[in-house]
């Protein structure tokens, strides 16, 4: 393009649309221009308040349920409980999820059979964390399974509140996002391909393992991550399947189990327990806590988007 | 190998013959879906069984006014231990309304808020804002719940009390309702920032997969940005908004924490009498009403009245979750997804 | 001539009534063996110029899928732009009105003129309505037939007309593209749902009814049975007389039918222009002949 001087895209001005117009698309700056206001105020004062009230050594030291802010400690507890609790809730949710993506691509049969699993998905996806918790409470203080269950030194009876229910119930809100994610990546693999290993006189089941599962990795990764967003931000079901403890309680000294069957408190817990809602009234530690938190939730969502560009850019990660 | 395959089909069933590995890995990702479903299924069985005795007692009186809700559930949770005694009596309206308001103004407020930023991130805004707009939705819809509401109840909740709360309401009501900074307003207000960003999210999504064919049709018809987006951008995203706004609902409906803070945790229903003032009163909607109830479910007819909650919320999500689906379907005449 | 000085326009409304050219049974002495199917193959005297190309180049990025064409583009007369697939005749009809700068990959120089005017200094949504055009693909709104064909007269006016109001406009514009008949009944018929030819005459309806000054029809009659064919080419050389009219077509012998002037464009390249008979008789450049040719010799 030597002599001639090319022009880039020129945009045609307002100036001469109807008045109606013009109106509508200040509406439209204006909205634009407040979610950036609400987003950058967010940002700002949450990282003030974070970066002004957190110090090293609260990540470090344990709670404790003192009255007096400056001695109620840090919150390691709550961190490790974070931890424990996503883990516990993506190891159960990862393997059902997918197991459950592909059973619905690559099986699917009979058809009623896997509407009606598809449905009961999507009751998962569409009910509220708090209905879930109260379920996982009632069910797991039942005689039948309160062996799970943290029980208070002396009473005999179940609370039906422990790491180990807490984290089945979590992942159950992470399960939507893991199948969806799982099923969307199994779908964009063309047929062909299926068809191919077929041929090559593999089984079904060696497809799957083989050819299937290496090649949607990046999309339960996205999933998982997605789902791994939800549990970390979720407050409902920690403040009624771990209680109002600050502390990691474990049941016995067993090491492993004795931590599942024990209760304690997420980052999450802690900051409603801190805040005036809860019990505990120390916002100081509740606003370093939250910017602990967010980081945490929004760098896991950072990585989910991160792993799901370029494929397609469909909004994946609203659940 | 097809022969094989026939007489395998052939062959009745024995009982006692050993599967083929194929035929197993169906059957245990079957049996894993299935069971799963079960799970669900029982959970809404549960649920419902749970609810019961709440509704029974109270018949469709249940969802109405009468009396006040706080000192019912009170009595309910301090019902004598005798079974044949318990006490369910609950008239829910106020709770209920004050779902709806705080749901139903949200997503008011949500729709044209959300439209208008998703057409600004799609078409208005200068390449280097739009670029910007992706993040910042995705940083809001990320926010937790508990970071909102802890915001809500130690920045605004104070400065709406200082500011907006005039004294002489907060006299006048005394004796009712109590008066903080917490209430529909600010109830409403996060709700909306909560939403938004879900239906930003949507909403730009449907924009952008507007066929470009159509676009530029209006265009070269010499109708101008604003109005061949209107008419025909938003037109045919239409049934994605729609499935964004029930999606929003939903999500509206099942806040529980976030609620718990901001809403004034006091069961009341909101006097459209009152004016403006309504805004400031404080509601409690039910999923923070579980919440804040959860510690007295070993009580057995207060836990029941709790279920009877719950039950209510999954009955709207899963109508929403139709609302959804069947919102999605009429641009099907036009032969469009 | 000078494109700043603007030349004398003759605007005669669409609505007057047409001024129909009947195309005789056999040509007349002069094309009889190539088929020229009309009388007057002679472009009308009082041609005026409206639009002027001096220039235009159009790059993807970096690829340049228009260079250097210098054009001229008149009422009066129609002008028909053929070339092989992919040498840019979408692209430069999509320059004419502007839509090019839809695509941000596109950037054009050189320079347009309508009526004098430079292209860049008409406020966009005018230039369109002045210059409007058809797509290669029926592109009809997801609408019913009336809708899409009332849209242009409903969004460009200040004031919403009522819907009684436009019947008529609609059913007139409907007429002239040969589609009344098919949709007289159900004018609320889903657009998506009619057949691609049916699709690709809603779209000539639908620009039609913007009243336009000139129109550009990217391969019309790609998807029309012979018969709507010759519908939209009577259509064509009605307006001959009152707008100005590019057609791009693959059908030479369309081309040959309608059009009065024609362009070949070659990679971008405008090799050669000149009247109908210039063109198919005696073309100058060999890219020109082998062409024209593979359809004639
Ligand atoms: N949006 C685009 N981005 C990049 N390159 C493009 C784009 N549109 C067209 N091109 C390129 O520009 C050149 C000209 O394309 P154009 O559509 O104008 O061809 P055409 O003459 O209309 O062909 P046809 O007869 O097949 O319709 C082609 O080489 C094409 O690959
Ligand atoms: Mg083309």
């Amino acid at each position: 393009m030597s002599a001639t001087a090319v022009r880039t895209r020129a945009r045609d001005s307002a100036s001469s649309w109807p008045l109606l117009d013009r109106v509508g698309l200040a509406c439209c700056w204006a909205a634009g221009l407040a979610l950036a206001a609400v987003a950058a105020a967010i940002v700002l004062y949450m990282g003030w308040k974070g970066i002004s009230q957190l110090k090293p050594s609260l990540l470090v030291t344990h709670p404790t349920g003192d009255v007096d802010q400056s001695k109620a400690g840090g919150f390691l507890d709550p961190l490790e409980g974070t931890l424990l609790l996503t883990g516990l809730g993506i190891l159960l949710a990862v393997p059902i999820g997918v197991a459950t993506a592909l059973w619905l691509v690559e099986y699917g049969r009979p058809a009623p059979l896997a509407r009606a699993v598809e449905s009961g998905v999507e009751i998962i996806a569409g009910a509220p964390s708090v209905v879930l918790a109260l379920f996982g409470l009632t069910v797991f203080s039942s005689s039948g399974l309160s062996f799970m269950s943290f029980r208070a030194s002396g009473a005999d009876e179940a609370f039906g509140r422990s790491f180990a229910i807490a984290g089945i119930v979590m992942s159950l809100i992470a399960l939507p996002s893991v199948v969806a994610a799982a099923r969307e990546a199994l779908m964009q693999i063309p047929n062909h391909v299926r068809e191919a290993s077929l041929a090559l006189g593999k089984t079904k089941a060696a497809t799957i393992r083989r050819v299937l599962l290496p090649s949607i990795r990046p999309g339960i990764a996205t999933g998982t991550t997605l789902g791994m967003g939800r549990i970390v931000g979720d407050t409902a079901i920690v403040v009624l399947l771990l209680g109002n403890t600050l502390l990691t309680e474990p049941q016995t000294d067993v090491p492993v189990l004795g931590l599942l069957r024990g209760t304690g408190s997420t980052l999450t817990s802690y900051v409603y327990n801190n805040s005036p809602a809860g019990e505990g009234n120390a916002p100081d530690k509740a606003y370093a806590a939250a910017f602990v938190l967010m980081v945490l939730v929004i760098g896991l969502n950072a990585l989910a988007a991160r792993i799901a560009r370029g494929r397609d850019g469909g909004p994946a990660w609203i659940r | 190998m097809r022969n094989a395959a026939l007489a395998a089909k052939l062959r009745p069933r024995a009982a006692g013959r050993r599967l083929t590995r194929p035929e197993r890995a169906e059957l245990w990702l079957g049996a894993l879906a299935v069971g799963l479903l079960a799970l669900i299924a029982g959970m809404l069985v549960f649920v419902f069984r749970q609810a019961w005795p709440s509704f029974a007692h109270n018949g469709l009186s249940w969802f109405l006014p009468g009396g006040n809700a706080n000192t019912q559930l009170a009595d309910v949770y301090h019902s004598p231990a005798d079974p044949a005694h318990y006490v369910y009596t609950l008239r829910a309206w106020p709770i209920l309304y004050g779902t709806l308001l705080s749901t139903g103004l949200a997503v008011l407020f949500a729709l044209p808020f959300s439209l208008l930023c998703a057409l600004f991130m799609v078409e208005f805004a200068p390449p280097g804002i739009a670029r910007l707009m992706t993040p910042t939705v995705r940083f809001l819809a990320a926010v937790p719940s508990v970071v909102y509401g802890l915001i809500g109840i130690l920045v605004l909740a104070p400065w709406i009390n200082d500011h907006l709360v005039s004294a002489s309401f907060k006299l006048d009501v005394k004796p009712i309702v109590p008066i903080g900074g917490g209430g529909l307003l600010l109830a409403t207000l996060i709700l909306t920032v909560m939403i938004v960003p879900i239906m930003i999210a949507i909403n730009a999504d449907a924009l952008r997969s507007v066929p470009r064919s159509w676009l530029e049709g209006s265009a070269a018809l010499g109708v101008n940005r604003w109005r061949t987006w209107w008419k025909i951008g938003v037109r045919t995203a239409r049934p994605a908004i729609a499935a964004g706004v029930v999606l929003a609902t939903a999500r509206a409906l099942g806040e529980a924490i976030m609620l718990a803070m901001v809403s004034g945790s006091f069961i009341f229903a909101p006097n459209p009498l009152d004016g403006l003032n309504m805004l400031l009163e404080p509601i409690q909607p039910l999923a923070a009403t579980i919440v804040v109830g959860a510690e007295g479910l070993s009580v057995k007819p207060y836990g029941q009245t709790l279920y009877a909650f719950a039950a209510v919320l999954l009955v709207s999500s899963m109508f929403l979750s139709i609302a959804g689906w069947a919102a999605r379907q009429p641009m099907r005449r036009h032969g469009v997804r | 001539m000078d494109p700043l000085m603007p030349p004398p326009v003759r605007r005669i409304s669409l609505d007057a009534p047409p001024t129909v050219v009947e195309p005789p049974a056999n040509g007349n002495g002069a094309g009889a063996g190539a088929g020229r199917a009309r009388a007057g193959a002679e472009p009308s005297p009082h041609a005026v110029e409206r639009m002027r190309c001096e220039g235009v180049t159009i790059a993807y990025g970096p690829k340049i899928a228009v260079n250097r064409v210098d054009l001229s583009i008149r009422q009066g007369e129609v002008l028909a732009l053929i070339g092989p697939s992919g040498c840019g005749k979408t692209t430069l009809l999509r320059s004419l009105n502007r839509l090019t700068e839809l695509t941000p990959s596109a950037a054009r120089g050189g320079r347009i003129a309508l009526d004098g005017e430079d292209l860049d200094a008409i406020e966009v949504t005018e230039l369109r309505t002045r210059v409007s055009m058809v797509f290669q693909q029926p592109n009809p709104f997801p609408m019913s037939v009336f809708d899409n064909v009332a849209y242009a007269l409903r969004e460009g006016a200040s004031r919403r007309p009522r819907k009684p109001a436009l019947a008529e406009p609609v059913e007139r514009a409907l007429r002239r593209a040969g589609l009344w008949d098919e949709v007289k009944d159900n004018l609320e018929h889903p657009a998506l749902r009619l057949s691609g030819g049916q699709q690709q005459r809603l779209c000539i309806a639908r620009s039609l009814a913007a009243q336009p000054e000139v129109l550009l029809m990217d391969e019309p009659c790609s998807a029309l049975d012979p018969v709507s064919t010759t519908t939209i080419e009577r259509l064509i050389l009605e307006l001959r007389e009152q707008i100005a009219v590019v057609i791009v077509t693959h059908n030479l012998q369309q081309a040959q039918r309608v059009a009065d002037r024609v362009a070949f464009m070659y990679l971008g390249e405008l090799v050669e222009q000149g009247t109908s008979d210039e063109i198919f008789r005696a073309p100058r450049a060999p890219r020109t002949r082998d062409y024209v040719g593979g359809a004639f010799g």
